[in-house]
């Protein structure tokens, strides 16, 4: 049987990517990727924890966090298409409008 | 080194290669089906965790749906190769270190802490059927399952609302 620890170690690390990828990439579309890889990574630990426990919560829980997540994906494509039209640029360092 | 361990490892090699193939790739429909694969390969790993019904749901929601919207707004704007700006010189090598500190902290939390130690034990047969699942999602979880119901609902008004044409304007 594989150890609860690499399971978590597994989600650390995809977790650790995912907060890279946010603070290297210039690309609004894969900053969202890499959130949406951090969520994955929550939700592995969350089922891993839920076997060792034999409770069925966390399994409950990555579902309700996988609807929030397209949700929010929904929301924020939505966001990016409207930002597109007004500066016709998705660039990630061009979006300083509401800066003072 | 039993089959699980050796399945594990392998699965979780690929994981990790696909998750950094999404970050290091430059155009971004490369990272879209990178990130594809890390998911199918998370679903597997939900499998063998006694968690069918939520990878049946991780390769509908995520893979099938979630993925689909990425890659329909990557080709609708025409973005896959953004123009290489001049990025700040301190931006890359502080976000490293500071994504070493994470890791550290989550190695030092799992190493040193004890919490989470222990074999996953062998669960009773039907473990996470999704018989079980729903039994759970519509007696003790209704409530919070009707408010995703209501969100899933404003997210999609929203979605329309945002992506609408004003009228009357140019």
């Amino acid at each position: 049987m594989v150890p609860v620890t690499y399971y978590v170690a597994l989600s650390a690390i995809l977790f650790t990517i995912g907060a890279l990828g946010v603070l290297v990439r210039r690309n609004p579309l894969v900053i969202f990727m890499s959130i949406e890889l951090m969520l994955n990574a929550a939700n592995l630990a969350f089922v891993v924890f839920a076997r060792l426990y034999q409770n069925l919560d966390g399994q409950i829980f990555v579902f309700f966090v996988m609807t929030v997540s397209a949700a929010e994906v929904a929301v924020g494509l939505a966001l990016i298409v409207a930002i597109f039209r007004s500066k016709h640029s998705i660039n990630i360092d061009e979006m300083n409008s509401l800066k003072g | 080194m039993t089959v699980d361990l050796l399945l594990f490892f392998i699965i979780a090699i690929s994981a990790v290669a696909t998750a950094l193939g999404m970050l290091l790739s430059r155009s971004a429909v490369y990272s879209a089906m990178f990130l594809v694969m890390n998911f199918g390969t998370i679903a597997v790993f939900y499998i063998m965790l006694n968690a069918p019904f939520i990878a049946m749901s991780q390769v509908s929601v995520y893979a099938g749906a979630i993925m689909v919207l990425f890659i329909f707004v990557i080709m609708l704007l025409g973005t896959e190769l953004l123009p290489t700006t001049k990025a700040l010189p301190w931006q890359r090598p502080l976000a490293l270190v500071l994504a070493m500190m994470l890791a550290a902290e989550a190695i030092y939390l799992l190493f040193f802490r004890k919490a989470t130690s222990g074999q996953v034990p062998q669960p009773v047969e039907s473990f996470g059927s999704p018989q079980q699942v729903g039994q759970l999602l519509f007696s003790q979880y209704l409530l919070p399952f009707e408010i995703t119901s209501i969100l899933l609902l404003i997210a999609m008004v929203g979605a329309i609302v945002l992506t609408k044409k004003e009228k009357g304007g140019q």
